[in-house]
């Protein structure tokens, strides 16, 4: 069974039905690439595995286990993180405050400051602002900070909102290897990305979601050479 | 040509003017309190004594306006019940432990320790009371529009007003005062009523835990965490609706302590004590800037020296006959002109930049 299975899963926001009952599965050790266009969805879905939005109705599962009807702040405990979209990072905190709120749940000291010093050798940046408010700290090392404190949570399931979004090329890059990187360590990674050019070079499988429906899904390689993921999403003609 | 005249702002204008008129009276009044000598009857100890009561008065604002600026700091709502919740501790440790513990002469024999579990017994009552509102009336409509969780805490004022009423009957009860702090201490060789040294002294102490409290626990990071951010918040592990009740409930430990030291005060506790007081406190919540810790210390240290000294300074001199009795106009005119010149308080931030 795959670490994360989302089953017929439904979302509304009052009248609006944005999820139409939609399918995935992500197994232990993947990254897999959720992509689409705007309104497509693809937040919605990363709220409902959350917890953030109950699914109406819908089955999710983490490693066997039922999530579909946990909150949000109960699900951090079970290895789900996620960074939301436009990184969230709490601007009248300090860097290393923001980093201790990821690991909010836990208890363990030791395994804490060790985590926190592999997040400073991931991201040195913030190494140097540690006492700095993360609200004025530039887009790119406020990005850098919402992917180390979903890390100071030592999540087996990443859930990451448009990482890229708003930042200069050589930083999304170096975004995208840091996901490789921080996959290599071992966390399964679920990406929601408009960039589907970088999201489906670091990806091993990626979903295709139009109004709240999946519509394709294969391999990272296939859906590159996807002559209508080509036309949409990679402006390829 | 005329396009310039166009331009003229005629709201900024008047604001202007009306601006320039206050701090005319203000300066007016003041000089010719103090130099042209109209009725100038006091020493500098008394001036000394207005300002000493000033900042005790203002001290309990602060510690009652904290409850008002954390809940809006997390929540955006004014809670306009705060003050039962201030009333709530004063009274039930006025006549569950107080009158006895003065009856019985223990009062008297152990003032410390009388005065703490009084104190113990207001803050327990006034914690039990917020949660109580904060889960029943508020809650089921944190998503409610703004409105409606407003209406519903005057709603509940007029609930706890009423229940304490039923409680313990509608006459003023005596709060009694130890003796060793009836009368006066001399410090610097100024003579200082010990209640007011109390009063000030327990604000302060009250203060710096507080302060601490937010800036350094885990549970303190996650109120300012919640109170940026509820979605991200919960992201984190953080149990959002602990955390605001956790919230209501520090507040409500500061209105309780409050309450005790109203008692020491005035020496009378009423089931309606809450009500001027609340509003009060909501004006140093504002004035200092809503959301805002230190706004609202500072708030309220400042609206209880500006009550006092206020009368005797500029309207005495302004030829007032009987100023004393004005000292609300005084606060409430200081609402007003905040609200229309610095609608984000002394240290507040823009309410636009806070949350769209
Ligand atoms: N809070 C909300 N209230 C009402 N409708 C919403 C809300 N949030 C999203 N929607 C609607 O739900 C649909 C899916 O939105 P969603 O944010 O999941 O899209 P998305 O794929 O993440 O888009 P984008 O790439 O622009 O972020 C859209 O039609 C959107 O208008
Ligand atoms: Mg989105």
């Amino acid at each position: 069974m795959a670490l994360l299975e989302v089953n017929n899963l439904h979302a509304y926001y009052g009248n609006i039905h944005a999820l139409k009952g939609i399918s995935l599965q992500v197994e232990e050790g993947e990254i897999v690439s959720l992509i689409g266009g705007n309104g497509a969805g693809k937040t919605t879905t990363l709220r409902s595995i959350s917890g953030l939005i109950p699914p109406k109705p819908g089955a999710i599962t983490l490693g066997g286990e039922d999530l579909s009807n946990h909150k949000a702040h109960e699900l951090v405990s079970r290895g789900v993180a996620m960074v939301p979209e436009g990184r969230g990072v709490f601007a009248k905190l300090t860097v290393l405050e923001n980093l201790e709120m990821g690991a909010f749940h836990r208890t363990d000291k030791d395994g804490i400051i060790a985590d926190l010093n592999s997040v400073y050798e991931l991201f040195p940046r913030l190494a140097e602002r540690k006492k700095q408010l993360a609200g004025t700290m530039s887009g790119g090392e406020q990005q850098m900070l919402a992917m180390g404190r979903a890390m100071m949570s030592r999540p087996t399931l990443l859930l990451l909102d448009e990482p890229s979004m708003g930042l200069a090329p050589v930083l999304v890059e170096a975004i995208f290897d840091t996901i490789t990187e921080i996959n290599k360590n071992g966390t399964t990674v679920l990406l929601v990305e408009q960039n589907a050019h970088m999201a489906l070079q670091v990806a091993h499988r990626g979903y295709v979601l139009q109004t709240g429906t999946i519509v394709l899904s294969d391999s990272a390689k296939e859906l590159q050479r996807n002559p209508m993921v080509q036309k949409a999403y990679l402006g390829i003609e | 040509m005329s396009q310039r005249f166009k331009d003229i702002d005629y709201i900024g204008v008047f604001l202007w003017v009306f601006r320039a008129i206050i701090i005319v009276l203000v300066i007016y009044g003041t000089v010719s309190k103090l130099f042209l000598g109209v009725g100038n009857e006091y020493t500098i100890e008394t001036w000394i004594d207005f300002f000493v009561s000033g900042l005790s008065q203002g001290s309990l604002y602060a510690l009652i306006a904290l409850g008002y600026t954390m809940v809006y700091g997390i929540l955006f709502m004014i809670n306009f019940a705060h003050g039962e919740f201030f009333m709530s501790g004063a009274m039930t440790s006025t006549v569950l432990v107080a009158t006895f513990l003065s009856a019985s002469g223990f009062l008297d024999a152990q003032p410390l320790v009388s005065m703490l579990l009084i104190t113990a017994v207001s803050i327990i009552t006034s914690i039990s009371v917020a949660l109580l509102t904060e889960r029943i009336a508020y809650r089921p409509l944190r998503r409610a529009p703004r409105l409606v969780p407003l209406i519903t805490a005057i709603g509940a004022s007029f609930f706890w007003q009423y229940f304490f009423r039923g409680l313990f009957g509608s006459a003023l009860i005596p709060f009694p005062v130890p003796e060793s702090l009836q009368g006066r201490w001399t410090i610097f060789g100024l003579e200082f009523l010990r209640t007011r040294v109390v009063v000030m002294g327990t604000t302060v102490i009250a203060l710096v835990f507080l302060y601490l409290f937010i800036q350094r626990t885990k549970t303190g990071k996650a109120i300012r965490a919640v109170a940026e951010d509820k979605d991200v918040a919960a992201l984190m592990g953080i149990n959002v609706d602990r955390t605001i009740s956790i919230t209501f409930a520090i507040g409500a430990a500061m209105a309780g302590i409050a309450g005790v030291l109203w008692g020491l005060v005035f020496r009378q506790v009423h089931f309606y004590m809450g009500f001027v007081p609340g509003i009060k406190a909501f004006t140093a919540a504002v004035f200092g800037g809503i959301g805002s810790i230190p706004g609202a210390a500072l708030g309220g240290l400042l609206l209880g020296v500006i009550e006092a000294v206020g009368p005797p300074l500029f309207l005495e001199g302004l030829g007032i006959v009987g100023a004393h009795q004005l000292k609300d106009v005084i606060a409430f005119t200081m609402l007003v002109l905040v609200l229309i010149f610095r609608p984000q308080g002394l240290i507040g931030e823009k309410l636009a930049e806070k949350k769209a």
